[in-house]
């Protein structure tokens, strides 16, 4: 099978997971976010439920070198906790907690075609230009 | 509790899990998709495939709204400043850290990486603290 219909497939089915999950609809992330008002923990089981899948076959993978398609594994080479990661992710936060989107449902949500996604992946892509040049 | 949808949102997350399996034993690579996004657009290597993904995200919700008939629901501000803001930060934030909640919160957190326990931990909080603040300025989403 070929890198791309792989690729095109598993973002088929993720998009179809968060579409289920819930996760396309920025007012449910933000009743998730909303700890002290109308609190929803459905994010939680989002997460636990990807988890469950994913780490069984990480363990499994622990001492395999190259995928089914021959190409080696690729970790990130990242591994210390500094000031972008925290910075970044403080920023992440707070853009998440503006209107409840995240990139993959930012890309999701494309579906729904409210010219609205548009603005914030537009937005979206300025930040990730900012970054490279920064 | 408000809106609790733990069955759904469990199975949901399930696909999502198979997704991130299937990509990374055949590709190699881990599915997080801010990393997918950003490498479309600045790196030459995997584009393709790497857009061929993303044309994947918008093309399960439409699968499954044809096949299920169930509508997706969407419920965004009317802001514009504040999505511009907020996708702003997200681009630029994500690819500062490295991850977003699949990249880190999913695939960082099942290899048990301390770095993504870490930033899914800062980046909810921050999130959690963003939504608080907006509420006491009274904007409900």
């Amino acid at each position: 099978m070929n890198e791309k219909i792989i690729s095109l497939t598993c973002g088929i089915i993720f998009g179809i997971g968060l579409v289920i999950s819930g996760m396309t609809n920025p007012s449910k992330v933000i009743s998730f976010l909303s700890i002290t008002y109308n609190w929803d923990a459905s994010l939680i089981f989002v997460m636990g439920g990807a988890i469950i899948v994913t780490a069984p076959l990480f363990y499994l993978l622990r001492n395999n070198k190259n995928s089914l398609l021959g190409n080696e594994f690729t970790f990130p080479k990242k591994t210390g906790i500094n000031f972008k990661l925290i910075f970044g992710s403080i920023l992440f936060g707070t853009g998440w907690g503006l209107v409840g989107l995240c990139p993959g449902p930012s890309v999701s949500s494309i579906a729904v075609f409210n010219p609205l996604t548009l603005i914030f992946l537009i937005s979206m892509i300025l930040g990730i230009l900012l970054n490279k040049y920064l | 509790m408000y809106n609790f949808t733990p069955i759904p949102s469990l199975i949901g997350g399930i696909i999502i899990g198979i997704s991130v399996v299937i990509f990374f034993y055949t590709t190699g690579r881990l599915a997080g998709i801010s990393g997918i996004f950003a490498n479309t657009i600045l790196n030459k290597k995997n584009r393709i495939s790497n857009l061929l993904f993303l044309i994947g995200l918008v093309i399960g919700p439409l699968f499954y709204f044809n096949i299920s008939k169930v509508q997706i629901n969407f419920e965004i501000t009317n802001s514009i400043i504040l999505i511009f803001i907020a996708g702003f930060l997200v681009g630029l934030g994500t690819r500062m850290s490295g991850g977003c909640t699949s990249g880190h919160g999913i695939c960082g957190i099942s290899r048990f990486s301390i770095r993504s326990i870490v930033a899914t931990i800062t980046f909810i909080a921050s999130g959690v603290v963003t939504v608080f603040i907006l509420q006491n300025f009274g904007v409900h989403l």
